[in-house]
């Protein structure tokens, strides 16, 4: 099954992108209370997509990967116009898409289409499909007339394989399959033409049988009409099959991006490490390893300095960004395994860990009780060496008990760049030959 | 697993199961008929057992987990066995029942956003539960293995007075397994208690189950659609299909060698990091209301012959222990002049989504 033609037959210019995004950003405001309002207090920004850079060649499936949250959904809107990017450049066929009116995508996105996650939830249930398929025609006002429309709206059905299309002109979503709804949303994003199509999540509502179908249909579409794809997902198995190149998204960055099969075979990111361990796989041999990142994906309104993945990353050490409240899922996770009296005797001793952002590199973590800095160093350094391999450690450079808190000394936070090599390039300390990493030898970087 | 097998091919000397269910039957009435969600099921789960219960959605997997704690919807028609510790929970009361579920027969559900109280702290949760089974203990002791089971699922004490909605979605599928297990169930049925959550939060949850298992004994059902969760945290699997068990055995075996040409076809076409090739299985799950005659699986099996579209083949035990439901495996049975291969009919492309 080819996926990779070099270029489209009709491509006009091998050479330029058909897609060229440059340190995009999509950042939403939150809307604080009424107070925050009327104080002019900023209630804090999330960074959805942040400072986002890659190319889509002509005919080309490129993989947008992450969890929720990672920002992939609003990448892949941002380019269709359909949230508005706030900063930096995507063009399309050469056109800048951001900063554009509305009557401009309009014309636009009939050359770019979405398809939905859910197939249930993407139709107007009180349309039949082909009303659904062929609305998009009238709204561009491409064909004229009711027997014309049909026409074309029947021949798009027999292309997904909604075929005899009679038999489905007429129905409406409840009367078809998740697989069949799903064909329909891909015929109304194909009826117009488009060069390309960003696929959310297309298969990720399906049964397992269904979803080879549909990707066997994507690729075909793909083949047939010349298309270019942004797949995205958070499954790397479907995305390994399907594409040609992988962008791994975290909190609103890509961390890894390059070509498909370099990337799968030697993952540089620890987090692209960490989600292809992660995949349960039917191969009995297979299994999860133990040593999984602690934690989900952090609030995207108070991102972690540097490198947005050091709170979770078994590998972070001291140049990653670590910071005070890194100490709170530290704690978390020993007392959660202790006995509530000895975890009653620690608690005791520690005041309230500051869950905001630390400023600079230095902080103070207060002790419960006046003159209490000195006890409460003393227990730091005890779970310090009862587990010294906690990464959370590397970034202090100094502890010193003060009277009523301890002092806290971090090392300064670098936000890591891209570091390319062979045909991947990621986003991690541990590429930079410039640092060394303190257990460089028992750790060995992929 | 050699174990594992070893006892399922002598029945007699392994340990009693703790859950037996004979021929289960559940029907829904529907405007069109009856759908027979749940066709003649027999099932085994043994103490400290996993059994993935792995199917497609329509194949009654979810109906089976809640058949057997019978939290099924009025009207909702169920016949056949579930012994439990030699009663018939088909046959209880639903007082009886009310007072099994939770200290015996614990459940996990999917959505752990769904149902957790958002109105009440975490600490009330268990107090509720412990306090509706365990009237007799004081507020100490209430506490005390409150925070014992949180600890095992990695949730600190320190948050044991904070709302739902401050925790992240992993965390509230961790809270649910502690609320099932602080009542020490028996037996736990967990139903796709992974599909909602990111996939490291997934394999942290899949982990979580696995050593759980080896510290409490307690038995799990496990349904869900991920083969490879079941290849993961399972010691045995049933797969289903249009209701019924085609296929049951020791997970390593099942998916190293599957017997059943269903759990062939799915395997292959299931999406995994070693795929190069993509699979489907043509044609449509059956219809529960009008099934098709014979085996199930039939207009859609590329070994089918003509006594599988006649008759539904009869249940045989291989010699690993497995059971499979399919014609290939009882070649003897089958009627002289019915091997023969079975004509299909043309099957559309769009009726195989």
């Amino acid at each position: 099954m080819q996926t990779k033609p070099d270029t489209a037959p009709d491509a006009p210019a091998p050479d330029v992108p058909l897609v060229s995004v440059r340190n995009l950003k999509t950042w939403f405001e939150i809307r604080g209370g009424v107070l925050d309002r009327m104080l002019g207090r900023d209630a804090g920004t999330v960074k959805a997509v942040d400072d986002v850079t890659f190319d889509l060649a002509r005919g080309e499936v490129l993989g947008l990967v992450g969890e929720s949250g990672s920002g992939k959904s609003t990448l892949g809107r941002s380019l269709l116009g359909l949230v508005h990017a706030t900063g930096g450049s995507a063009s399309f066929e050469g056109q800048e898409v951001v900063g554009l009116d509305e009557p401009a995508l309009r014309k636009l996105r009939s050359r770019m289409q979405m398809v939905f996650q859910d197939p249930h939830a993407a139709l107007n249930p009180a349309m039949t499909i082909a009303q659904s398929v062929g609305h998009p025609l009238t709204i561009h006002g491409r064909l004229k007339g009711r027997d014309e429309i049909r026409a074309h709206v029947a021949k798009t059905l027999e292309r997904v394989g909604l075929s005899p299309a009679d038999t489905y002109m007429d129905k409406y979503p409840g009367d078809l399959s998740g697989g069949q709804k799903q064909r329909a949303v891909i015929a109304r994003a194909i009826v117009l033409d488009p060069v390309l199509l960003v696929a959310d999540e297309p298969v990720s509502m399906l049964d397992m049988s269904v979803r080879s179908k549909i990707l066997k249909l994507m690729i075909d579409l793909k083949d047939q009409l010349g298309l270019t794809y942004l797949y995205i997902t958070h499954d790397l198995a479907s995305a390994k099959f399907f594409c040609d190149r992988i962008a791994i998204l975290y909190l609103g960055k890509i961390v890894e991006i390059g070509e498909a099969r370099a990337l799968y075979a030697g993952p540089k990111h620890p987090y692209t490490e960490a989600l292809l361990g992660a995949i349960p796989d039917p191969d009995p041999t297979r299994t999860i390893p133990r040593n999984l990142p602690r934690g989900e994906i952090p609030d995207a309104a108070k991102p972690p300095r540097g490198c947005a993945f050091h709170p979770r990353c078994p590998r972070a050490f001291a140049p990653c960004g670590w910071e005070l409240r890194d100490l709170t899922p530290v704690l978390e996770a020993r007392w959660a395994g202790m006995e509530e009296q000895a975890h009653l005797a620690e608690r005791a001793l520690i005041g309230e860990i500051p869950a905001e952002v630390m400023e600079g590199t230095t902080a103070r973590l207060p002790a419960a009780t006046p003159g209490g800095g000195a006890d409460l160093l003393a227990m730091l350094e005890r779970i310090r060496s009862e587990d010294p391999a906690e990464p959370f450690w590397t970034g202090i450079k100094e502890m010193r008990a003060e009277a009523d808190h301890v002092a806290m000394e971090f090392h300064p936070a670098l936000t890591p760049r891209l570091y390319a090599e062979g045909t991947t390039a990621a986003a991690c300390h541990l590429l930079d030959p410039g640092l060394t990493h303190p257990r460089a030898a028992a750790a060995p970087v992929l | 697993m050699s174990e594992t097998s070893a006892n399922a091919a002598t029945p007699a000397d392994a340990e009693d199961p703790i859950l037996t269910v004979r021929d289960l039957r559940v029907f829904y009435g529907t405007p069109r008929g009856a759908a027979r969600a749940v066709d003649r099921v027999s099932l085994t789960i043994r103490p400290g057992e996993t059994l993935g219960v792995v199917g497609e959605s329509g194949s009654g997997k979810s109906t089976l987990g809640r058949g057997i704690l019978r939290l099924l919807p009025e009207g909702t028609g169920v016949d056949g066995e579930v012994l439990y510790k030699g009663q018939n929970l088909v046959k209880m009361t639903p007082d009886q029942l009310r007072r099994m579920r939770g200290p015996e027969l614990g459940l996990i559900f999917q959505e752990p956003m769904t149902r957790l109280n958002p109105l009440l702290r975490i600490q009330e949760h268990f107090e509720e539960a412990l306090k509706q089974h365990h009237p007799e203990l004081k507020r100490d002791e209430l506490r005390r293995r409150a925070l014992a089971a949180l600890g095992r699922t990695g949730i600190p004490p320190t948050r044991y007075r904070q709302y739902p909605h401050e925790f992240s979605g992993g965390m509230r599928q961790r809270i649910m397994i502690a609320l099932a297990l602080v009542l020490n169930p028996t037996l736990l049925i967990a139903d796709e208690p992974t599909t909602a959550l990111d996939v490291i939060v997934e394999a942290q949850i899949i982990r979580l189950l696995a050593d759980l298992k080896k510290t409490t004994g307690t038995a799990v059902m496990l349904i869900t659609h991920n083969l490879g969760i079941v290849a993961e945290a399972c010691d045995r699997v049933a797969v289903m299909y249009g209701g019924k068990i085609v296929e049951e055995g020791d997970a390593r075996s099942v998916f190293a060698d599957p017997q059943h040409p269903y759990t062939q076809a799915l395997l292959r076409s299931t999406i995994s990091l070693e795929t190069t090739e993509l699979h489907t299985i043509p044609g449509a799950p059956p219809s529960l209301i009008n099934p098709p005659q014979g085996c199930l699986f039939s207009p859609r099996c590329g070994h089918a012959m003509k006594v599988c579209a006649r008759k539904a083949p009869a249940e045989q035990r291989l010699e690993d222990g497995r059971r499979v439901e399919c014609w290939l495996h009882c070649p003897g049975a089958i009627p002289a002049g019915e091997e023969a291969p079975l004509e299909r009919q043309e099957i559309t492309v769009a009726d195989e989504a």
